[in-house]
């Protein structure tokens, strides 16, 4: 199961961002003109260095939000407290520079070959990999059968959601809404559970692939349940954020 | 190549930390313990649990839960860097030095692949877990180390990223050869000196 090696060195490089789209009110994405960018797969991350006047610069990682072979988009939530991630989804504007390298992580990544049918359960932003995914299942044509469960606070803010409502039947979107939902809401309500699970996530039996992405605490949660449900721990991909 | 001006960014104005000269390139604070890892969190009840050193397909040596904990064991007060670039300043550890149990068996093994429970593989050459800079740690902050982060035991190789702290670590197989483990195939690098910056393949 040995991964793609990364040939040779990463190298830091320069680019431009292209494009800002405000997604909620603490999220946007960031649309980057990359020239020498070597392609990437769907769920993959990039490092990003910022520099200041002073020389002083910071450096983070981001997961890709577009499919293979799109342009750069990444998304971000700013953290109050954080240094960098205010600075992106405030400051940033079209023209700006900043250094990035990448991409990064071959284990949290799917490709049509990959098969499924799969499973995305997203927490917050952590529906930003798991969109890569299915635009490159949308791009790629593949028939491989998909749902995604995206566990947001309030319907203000999902990340995506005009496009994640434009699959239609293509692709299975459930949302849950913890902390509010509108008067008439159809979706789920409060934190993924077993019941919830149960009326989402394919049986076992069909070998699902399953990929977890949000704050540990969801992720630890979530993967509990799987396994639970007899979901092989080998098929159950996680990733996880923490700190700032 | 010098880095372009990211306009309008600044340091945030914080107090002067303790952190001076503790952080490694790229690396910054934080408080929290995050966790990463790439799968479920394994439960293997501690009856059940096992520290094994093997070569060639063959146990060498073997340790039960108790056995383990009635070895000579040492608290350690350790900064811990992740490669995703959190760094963790003076955590405390308590476990057994990883060179007590390598003692125990007659072997001239040159790397050592750390295995885990749900099938996490890590590689380290035999200097870097034999040199008493490397434990067997079971207790986190004075308590026994909680699943998430790897309990009840996890390997503790801080003068390395984290990814070669093995969570659920279930013993070590000796080589003459190094071979990458898990992360190691999937693009990171095969050492991971964070003062070296060695993050990725080629770094």
């Amino acid at each position: 199961m040995a991964g793609t090696a990364v040939r040779g060195r990463l190298s830091w490089q320069v680019a431009t961002v292209a494009a800002v789209i405000e997604e909620t009110d603490s999220v946007r994405t960031i649309a980057l003109d990359l020239p020498d960018w070597p392609g990437h797969r769907a769920g993959q991350h990039l490092d990003i260095r910022l520099t200041a006047e002073d020389g002083y610069s910071a450096e983070r990682s981001y997961s890709i939000a577009s499919a293979d072979g799109e342009p750069v988009n990444i998304t971000v939530e700013r953290l109050e407290d954080g240094e960098v991630s205010p600075y992106l989804t405030q400051e940033l504007r079209p023209g700006d520079q900043m250094e990035v390298r990448g991409p990064i992580g071959n284990w949290f990544t799917w490709g049509p070959h990959d098969g499924g049918p799969l499973l995305l359960i997203a927490g917050g932003s952590g529906v930003v990999p798991l969109r890569a995914i299915l635009r490159h299942r949308q791009r790629s044509r593949s028939s491989v059968p998909v749902r995604l469960l995206y566990s947001s606070r309030s319907l203000a803010d999902v990340i995506y959601r005009e496009e994640l409502d434009q699959y239609g039947r293509s692709a299975e979107v459930n949302y849950t809404l913890t902390r509010s939902q509108p008067p008439d809401w159809g979706g789920f309500s409060g934190r993924v559970d077993d019941a919830m699970l149960a009326r989402v996530a394919w049986p076992a039996s069909q070998r699902p692939l399953a990929f977890i992405c949000g704050p540990t605490p969801f992720v630890e949660a979530v993967a509990e349940l799987l396994v639970a449900r007899h979901y092989l721990s080998g098929r159950v991909k996680t990733e996880r954020f923490g700190g700032a | 190549m010098t880095s372009p001006v990211s306009r309008g960014f600044h340091r945030l104005s914080r107090p002067a930390g303790a952190e001076g000269g503790k952080l490694p390139p790229g690396q910054h604070v934080t408080t929290d313990f995050p966790v990463l890892s790439a799968g479920p969190t394994p439960h293997t009840p501690l009856h059940e649990w096992t520290f094994s050193i093997r070569q060639g397909g063959q146990t060498l040596r073997s340790w039960t839960w108790p056995e383990v904990q009635d070895l000579p064991a040492e608290t350690v007060t350790v900064d811990i860097h992740c490669v995703t670039r959190w760094s963790k300043l003076g955590t405390q550890w308590r476990g057994v030095p990883v060179r007590a149990l390598l003692d125990q068996v007659e072997h001239d093994a040159q790397y050592v692949l750390a295995f885990s429970d749900g099938g996490y593989t890590t590689n380290l050459p035999v200097k870097d877990v034999s040199g008493g800079q490397a434990w067997l740690a079971f207790d986190y902050d004075g308590q026994p180390l909680a699943p998430e982060h790897g309990g009840p035991a996890r390997l503790l190789v801080p003068h390395l990223y984290f990814w070669k702290s093995a969570k659920w670590v279930r013993g070590l197989e000796l080589l003459d050869h190094d071979q990458p483990g898990f992360w190691e195939n999937y693009g990171y690098n095969n050492y991971g000196d964070p003062w070296r910056e060695q993050r990725y393949a080629g770094d």
